[in-house]
């Protein structure tokens, strides 16, 4: 059934900056309401050991996420993880969010931290073979392709250390990279170029996936040259960076030419009483402690907001 | 060792035990890794709405997990978690790599039917 709530502010995304944000606000006794499209906790559930969060000498990311949550919603916060955002309405007094299942939540203030995700090629076959060849995980898949040849797509620091990391179970590693160098540190690069089990096709990409059950090739296109060539492999890695989630905000709020959410110092937007926090905003930094101090710095000027407003 | 919030399944045996005594059971075999901890956030999200199912976890590396591992549904399978669906002590659905909440709420609708509104 389709119906509308008011909350004094809504919270989008549940990665540590939302949750930070869920605290402060709930604490305060703000009606706070976090939604976020993936599991609370978000980029950081996925770290095996956080060892630098100071006060707490070891833990693993999801269990401090799920500390995090319980935190939140202890002091009162509404946490709905997994829900799918159909429109967003940022320019009014009252900001609105309506969710694919048809509910709408409105509130007077918004603190957006969508966070980021894995990039993807985004060519022909890559869903289809995702998890029968396809991977973006060495740490998860790479025994699957023990005793076989594999891409790994990518020239960061992720990719070739990866790829090094792939060399325990693979026979051979191919690197293909669309630039002509690297982007990834000296040691990084040096690692790979030393391992006798790497080769490279540089200035090329995969134009596309195919197989039968599982991946059987790949066709890798030059980016000079243009010519397309078969390349038989049992499997491909994709480590080719992380995106802001800001696709559905692009046209509601300033966004730079990588789509990061412009800030002021309190986490501020262009749009009154819309502020933003976490790895989606532009930073040089992004750390689960500075995601932390994003959405402490959100939570409060959003207070702040709320308050101006009650005065005026 | 898996650290979600789930139930854990620790043993083969146990396995068995958990999908002969209850009619709908939903397992997630995998590792702490970014493919699998979504899956596991969906079914935290999913257990108080869906009472009509059980969910469960297995550790992939458990040498216990063999049973999922190399049951005949999830041949071929290349990418974890293997998420496997169980009606009345039988594997009716499996799924390799990582499933979105649509896709999961998609088959456990499907299999087990719709939880009571």
């Amino acid at each position: 059934m389709e119906s509308v709530t008011h909350n004094d502010v809504i919270i989008l995304g549940g990665g540590p900056a939302g949750l930070t944000a869920a605290i402060y606000l709930s604490r305060a006794r703000v009606k706070t309401l976090l939604l976020t499209e993936g599991t609370p906790g978000g980029q950081m559930t996925l770290t095996h050991e956080i060892a630098n969060y100071p006060g707490i000498e070891r833990i693993n990311g999801y269990a401090l996420g799920s500390v995090m949550k319980k935190q939140a919603t202890s002091f009162g916060a509404v946490v709905k993880g997994n829900v799918e955002i159909g429109s967003v309405d940022l320019a009014g007094r009252v900001k609105s969010i309506t969710t694919s299942d048809g509910q709408t939540y409105t509130a007077d203030s918004i603190i957006l931290a969508p966070g980021g995700r894995s990039r993807t090629l985004g060519v022909p076959g890559e869903d289809t073979f995702k998890g029968k060849g396809i991977s973006y995980c060495a740490t998860c898949d790479g025994d699957f392709f023990t005793g076989k040849e594999i891409v790994v797509v990518g020239g960061g620091n992720s990719a070739l250390e990866e790829a090094v990391s792939l060399t325990k179970y693979a026979t051979r590693v191919t690197i293909v990279h669309q630039f002509d160098h690297f982007q990834a540190f000296e040691y990084a690069v040096e690692e790979a170029r030393s391992n006798p089990k790497i080769s490279f096709v540089m200035s090329s990409t995969i134009s596309s996936f195919y197989g039968n059950d599982n991946l059987e090739g790949v066709k890798i296109r030059n980016l000079v040259t243009g010519e397309e060539t078969d390349f038989k492999t049992d499997g491909v890695f994709i480590f080719i960076g992380y995106v802001p989630n800001t696709e559905t905000l692009k046209e509601l709020v300033a966004l730079n030419d990588r789509g990061e959410i412009i800030t002021g110092p309190d986490m501020s937007t262009n749009l009154a009483g819309v502020y933003a926090a976490g790895d989606a905003v532009v930073k040089r930094y992004r750390q689960v402690t500075t995601a932390v101090a994003d959405g402490t710095v959100a939570a409060l000027a959003s207070a702040d907001y709320l308050h101006s407003l009650k005065r005026n | 060792m898996l650290y979600t919030n789930l139930n854990h399944i620790e043993t083969a045996s146990q396995l068995e035990k958990i999908v002969n005594e209850n009619e709908n059971v939903m397992v997630c075999c995998g590792r702490m890794g970014p493919m699998c901890i979504p899956v596991y956030g969906i079914m935290e999200e999913l257990e108080p709405t869906y009472s009509h199912v059980k969910f469960f976890d297995m550790e992939f590396d458990n040498p216990e997990a063999q049973v999922i591992r190399n049951a005949p549904m999830t041949r071929g399978f290349m990418g974890l978690p293997y998420t496997v669906y169980y009606r009345n002590g039988e594997m009716v659905k499996a799924t390799t790599s990582i499933q979105n909440m649509s896709q999961v709420k998609t088959i456990l609708d499907s299999e087990f039917g719709q939880p009571e509104a």
